[in-house]
């Protein structure tokens, strides 16, 4: 693994997961990981990290409860039953 | 929630700002599940983050009137709850680094240290309930002011516009802390599923 390489590349990982890099940059990255499995499983690694916070996060809901005193406190009462 | 502008677009100000209620009950349905995730992700206690959903809407109706409609009401809103949720993070001093303070204080790039491959796990293993608070865990270790990046851009979906303008800062800005936080979670969830597949790997040795 060139050290200098893919350290130099690694403030960029992020934007590059995200298609945001300039082509010359998105270039040399990929030029880099073709020879370097290290970054193939760091790029690899943090793509599957974000997907996993992504599933995670669209599990959480509000309990009911916690829904009926929010509504309450702001003196919705009469919206609670209304509201899908 | 969505963070496009259609979604703000759908209420009227001016009923909002004349106090209709059934306009806020609205706003309230539409934005408490978004308010509610923030809020949990960032204080993993689920009192404190009732406590700041309903902070966040008792400040949103007291101050309709100042909104000016330059940012969405959700970027608004999102403003209004991340100040909430940092205060009690400063309250509760888990960390005393300060949102004013310069990127240069904050945590740097995380060097890979953890080069396993474990995205073939399968997915019931990734997504168990131990890996969830796991994931949880993990989140927790951040600063807040990495946290509060990465769970808006990454977990709320919103854009590097949107977090810089709820959080005042540079659209550079968001991008650096969100490549801080994305590389450290990658690394501690390398850890946690290395040690994982090491493991699995040991019992099938030993079948």
């Amino acid at each position: 693994m060139d050290q200098t390489t893919c350290n130099e590349l690694l403030s960029s990982l992020s934007e590059y997961v995200d298609g945001e890099l300039g082509e010359d940059l998105c270039a040399l990255i990929e030029q880099h990981m073709s020879g370097c499995q290290d970054c193939r499983i760091v790029v690899d690694s943090l793509r599957k990290t974000i997907y996993l916070y992504q599933a995670s996060a669209s599990q959480v809901e509000v309990p009911e409860d916690v829904r009926d005193r929010l509504f309450h406190c702001l003196d919705l009462d009469e919206f609670i039953k209304k509201a899908i | 929630m969505s963070s496009d502008q259609k979604t703000s677009e759908a209420f009227s100000l001016e009923a909002l700002r004349a106090g209709d209620r059934a306009e806020f009950a609205r706003l309230v349905e539409t934005y408490s599940a978004a308010i509610y995730r923030l809020a949990i992700k960032m204080l993993e206690n689920t009192q404190d983050a009732e406590d700041i959903l309903q902070e966040t809407f008792i400040k949103a109706f007291r101050h309709l009137n100042t909104f000016d409609g330059r940012s969405s009401l959700s970027t608004w809103l999102y403003r209004i709850a991340t100040n909430e949720a940092l205060m009690t993070l400063r309250r509760r001093k888990v960390n005393l680094v300060s949102l004013d303070e310069p990127d240069e204080t904050l945590e740097q790039e995380q060097e890979p240290l953890q080069i396993v491959d474990w995205c073939c796990m399968p997915e019931e293993e990734l997504m168990s309930a131990e890996a969830r608070q796991y994931l949880d865990r993990a989140i927790d270790e951040l600063s807040p002011n990495l946290r509060v990046v990465f769970i808006l851009r990454d977990m709320e979906g919103l854009s590097t516009q949107e977090v810089a303008e709820i959080l005042s800062l540079s659209e550079t800005a968001v991008k650096t802390r969100l490549s801080r936080a994305r590389l450290r979670l990658r690394e501690l969830l390398s850890e946690y599923y290395g040690e994982k597949m090491a493991r699995q790997r040991l019992v099938e040795r030993e079948d």
